[in-house]
């Protein structure tokens, strides 16, 4: 299935490798320059003032930053899993089976990727304050706006990020695999198991890596469902920006940047551990 | 595209294959069912609430009293100053679109003909910037663009600031044949040039990773034919490396198009907002002026108008996404 | 078809298990109209929702281990990002400090409780000025003050010379900006009231007026003023300005001041509120009505109103304090700021919520960008 023989040759292919040399340093320049002036002896941002790592060691000592990076790769970790579930089940719905109000559905996919920020900000400030209201009053329970808010809320708009990705990578494609494999008495679940299954696995992942991004990177919508002492770390960046941008939230990027390039090196060793692979 | 199910396997009965797409009916219903579930509570339900503020009316405070219902702020979306900020948003979303998808095709192209082991990794050093801090990495490039910063050094240092020197010292005949923009290149902090330049950093991933996912699954061996069939390289890429790939810049150019449209912090760090665009104008009723029905009215209309949009491209026979 | 309805089955669950999991530990109090707090008493960990960097830890940390509760703090960066929050109700917040128009916004909806006065002994170190009288809370029902400030130009010496003319001009006369050489090196507010207040000021009207009139003539300024600006920026006027990237700058006193401070030469820069007169603002503590733990709040008010923390506050963010028994405790070079501490308050304002007409000021605002 993989075409790495048709590689293409001459003066495309050093047009290509040029092409993709020049994105990677666009995407890594100001990354570079971050996490330079992270270890820049100077509060402002942009004058290089000697080198220092003590920028690390205020991050290390404020409780509020360490414990909100915590949450940070807690929701993140969570409704990325949840999301790539739920998001791939319905891109295989949508893509393989043809069935009634499926249109509808196809709407209501899309709406978390249209919608404004604020706009779903303030639509689920609105609901959760409502939902634990009403449930509190009906069953005497004693939820409270926080983790399981944020995290509610990043699923509900990854969900349908991930769909998209996935189903780009479902649509027209070749069925006659999986009919092949059911022709030989493989199982559905087999079938899907052993052929589906890996052919939308760079789908799946590309997904999931989508749905990391905007879970780590969300500020605005996370702002308003979250609870006292239980916000994430963008959140906490975003106030402090507003009394001024000292290389500590510098240091804070290069931190959550490593943390969360463990997270996915875990999950690639939990994978090849349990005998899969991530590749196509 | 061949998306729809091919007919069932030989010699089947009307009435088996009537059971055979019932039974898949229900298999992709069941499949999509905990998403759909999931959306309808924590999505469609908000959403209803907030449809729901854009009847009601602001009140002293700048809290919304649930009665009187009206269509008030409706009527406002008349005013000329909201046409003029939604053609400017609109121009900045297409022209971030484009450069997007010009830049990411042939990247998504190179990464997809890699041996597997090294497209996952060039994939996640794609995401990794996106791992830091998006209000951060504003703030890098503001570090960049700024004066004195490494955007100007470079600009002096390839001779760009005297070339557009030049360009704008020509005379005013042919002046018209020179975009606007050019005199922010040298510093485009604070410009349009800045904005775009912000918005195609912002959200170039979220057209990579579709054109990706789309191409690598394109049999590459067609490609292989169409050159042995003595097609030109052009004609290749036109009959057939687009077409099949259409679902993946279409899912990436929504994916770009959209959050562009609606974009509020990347315009701010490193536009100075002097030019309101839709998403401060739909922040600034919510945050500012507290008039939450106006603020909802427009994000409702805005809304509806996306989704149309996508109805009719796949109404038009692109259905696949 | 099983495995279909075990996997929606699993997702189902896990979002009960995720809702269930949050409850854990918060006990939810009496709210509202809650019995009477005592002096000094607690009745649970603090959750206090506050601006950024505007508390010393170390005032936190002393907090905690006198009274042996906990103190979570979050941080908003505008009243209007917070005032959503709380007005929704159920926040889980106990105290907030709002700034002045936002206290009166606040109370008329009914969203702040009022003060236990006997649970805060210590309301007797404030200075008269701001006991009572205070045009947002007159009586001092709903709040007590926190820190004040004003807003004015941050400006770079180097570039205006020494001699700056303390106005306006420097941003609304066109003449005076091409004179200074200052056009595209100027910031102000991202904010309808803080810079439709600036032109409305320069103009000779209040900054809290209601005339459509007045407030047209305002936009016409701002709407010129735009293009010499660099930039709309409410959050790193004060970054850009040390950067040199701008030579004039729209902005908090107290940020100013940190900002210079840390600048190789701190004579370089100078702040100022125009002569045409500008902002005056209070932030406020104010207790949320349905606070799950009210007597923590009005524990921690008593503590912050106590002169040596409240001398502590201003000596760590340089804002100045409403507290007259801290005075003695507060940096003599600090007191002796007249940008802390301006000489003369006559032309300053409160910006006070002006109700239906606060869409006008945004409507202006947007289209004077254009």
């Amino acid at each position: 299935m993989s075409g790495s023989t048709v590689k293409p040759k001459g003066p495309v292919a050093a047009a290509l490798t040029v092409n993709a040399f020049l994105v990677y340093a666009f995407f890594f320049l100001p990354i570079v320059i971050l996490a330079v002036f992270s270890f820049s002896d100077d509060r402002l941002v942009g004058r290089w003032g000697g080198f220092t790592t003590s920028w690390y060691g205020e991050f290390w000592n404020d409780t509020e930053l360490t414990s909100s990076l915590w949450v940070s790769l807690r929701v993140a970790a969570v409704s990325t899993v949840i999301s790539v579930v739920l998001g791939t089940m319905a891109a295989l719905g949508l893509e393989r089976f043809r069935w009634k109000s499926q249109r509808f559905f196809d709407s209501v996919l899309y709406l978390p990727i249209i919608i404004p920020d604020v706009t779903m900000a303030v639509m689920m400030l609105l609901f959760f304050t409502w939902g634990i209201d009403l449930t509190n009053e009906a069953f005497g329970t004693n939820f409270a706006k926080g983790f399981a808010t944020i995290t509610l809320s990043h699923i509900a708009f990854s969900i349908s990020f991930v769909s998209v990705v996935v189903r780009a990578r479902l649509a027209g494609m070749s069925l006659e695999l999986e009919e092949a494999a059911r022709d030989l008495y493989a199982s559905r679940w087999k079938a899907f198991r052993h052929v589906t299954f890996p052919q939308i696995v760079p789908g799946i992942a590309g997904g999931a890596l989508l749905a990391l991004t905007l879970s780590l990177d969300d500020v605005v919508i996370t702002q308003f469902v979250a609870g006292p002492g239980g916000t994430t770390l963008p959140v906490r960046v975003f106030s402090l920006i507003r009394k001024g941008v000292t290389p500590v939230i510098n240091a804070v990027s290069v931190v959550m940047l490593v943390a969360s390039l463990l997270l996915v090196a875990l999950s690639v060793a939990v994978q090849r551990l349990r005998g899969g692979s991530i590749t196509g | 595209m061949n998306g729809v199910a091919p007919p069932p396997a030989v010699e089947a009965s009307p009435e088996t294959e009537r059971a055979a797409l019932r039974a898949d009916a229900w298999r992709g219903f069941l499949l999509a069912a905990p998403a759909y579930v999931y959306l309808m509570v924590f999505f469609v339900v908000p959403l209803g609430i907030v449809t729901m503020y854009s009847f009601a009316t602001r009140n002293r405070q700048g809290g919304t009293d649930l009665q009187g219902w009206n269509l008030d702020s409706y009527a406002r979306l008349d005013e000329p100053i909201v046409r003029t900020i939604l053609f400017r948003s609109l121009w900045l979303a297409v022209v971030t679109t484009v450069i997007c998808l010009v830049i990411a095709y042939p990247f998504a192209y190179f990464i997809a003909t890699r041996r597997p082991a090294v497209r996952n990794v060039m994939l996640v050093f794609v995401m990794i910037p996106f791992w830091t801090n998006f209000l951060v990495r504003n703030y890098a490039w503001r570090v960049i663009l700024e004066n004195d910063g490494i955007w100007n050094d470079a600009v002096d240092a390839t001779g760009t600031d005297t070339l557009v020197d030049w360009l704008l010292g020509l005379p005013h005949w042919i002046q018209w044949a020179i975009p606007n923009w050019i005199e922010h290149l040298p510093s485009p902090l604070f410009s349009e040039v800045g904005i775009v330049l912000g918005l195609v950093y912002g959200f170039l991933p979220f057209m990579i990773l579709p054109l990706y996912a789309a191409i690598e699954r394109i049999d590459l061996s067609l490609i292989e034919a169409s050159r042995d069939l003595y097609a030109s390289g052009r004609q290749t890429l036109r009959r057939v490396l687009i077409p099949l790939s259409m679902p993946g810049i279409v899912a990436g150019s929504i994916l770009v198009f959209v959050p562009s449209l609606g974009a509020y912090v990347t315009p701010q760090i490193l536009g100075g907002d002097k030019e309101t665009l839709l998403g401060s104008y739909i922040v600034v009723q919510f945050l500012t002026a507290r008039n939450w029905p106006f603020g909802a009215a427009l994000s409702v209309v805005l809304v509806a108008v996306m989704l149309l949009a996508t109805r009719i491209h796949f109404r038009s026979g692109g259905r696949a996404l | 078809m099983n495995s279909n309805f075990l996997l929606r089955l699993v997702a189902g669950l896990a979002a009960v298990t995720l809702f269930a999991s949050c409850g854990g530990s918060d006990d939810q109090g009496a709210s509202g109209e809650s019995a009477a707090c005592a002096v000094d008493q607690v009745d649970g960990d603090l959750n206090l929702f506050n601006w950024a960097e505007y508390i010393d830890p170390d005032l936190k940390t002393a907090f905690e281990e006198q009274y042996g509760v906990a103190v979570n703090e979050d941080n908003y960066d505008s009243n209007e990002a917070m005032q959503p929050i709380i007005s929704a109700g159920n926040s889980g917040y106990d105290l907030i400090v709002p700034s002045d128009y936002m206290v009166s916004i606040l109370i008329e909806a009914g969203d702040v409780a009022p003060v236990q006065r006997d649970a805060v002994p210590n309301l007797v170190n404030l200075d008269p000025e701001f006991a009572s009288g205070l045009p947002f809370d007159p009586a001092g029902e709903y709040s007590v003050p926190y820190q004040w400030g004003t807003t004015g130009l941050g400006v770079d010496l180097a570039v205006v010379g020494e001699d700056v003319p303390h106005t306006w001009g420097l941003v609304f006369d066109p003449e005076l900006r091409a004179e200074l050489g200052i056009d595209g090196k100027i910031t102000l507010l991202n904010d309808p009231r803080e810079t439709m207040g600036a032109a409305l000021k320069y103009l000779g009207f209040s900054l809290n007026t209601t005339s459509q009139d007045e407030l047209d003539q305002a936009k016409a300024l701002v709407s010129e003023a735009t293009g010499g600006l660099a930039a709309y920026e409410s959050d790193q006027y004060d970054e850009l300005l040390a950067s040199g990237n701008t030579a004039v700058a729209h902005g908090y006193s107290g940020n100013f001041l940190v900002q210079f401070d840390e600048a190789d030469d701190p004579d370089q820069y100078t702040y100022f509120v125009p002569d045409e007169g500008g902002t005056r603002w209070v932030d406020n503590m104010a207790v949320v009505a349905d606070a799950p733990h009210p007597c923590t709040a009005h524990t921690f008010m008593n503590f912050l109103l106590d002169a040596e923390n409240g001398a502590a506050l201003t000596n760590w963010n340089y804002y100045a304090s409403p507290n007259a028994a801290a005075v003695e405790f507060i940096d003599q070079e600090v007191l002796e700021d007249p940008v802390v501490y301006p000489t003369d308050t006559s032309t300053l304002e409160f910006i006070a919520d002006t109700g239906d007409f606060e869409t006008n000021f945004s409507d202006a605002f947007i289209e004077a960008k254009g």
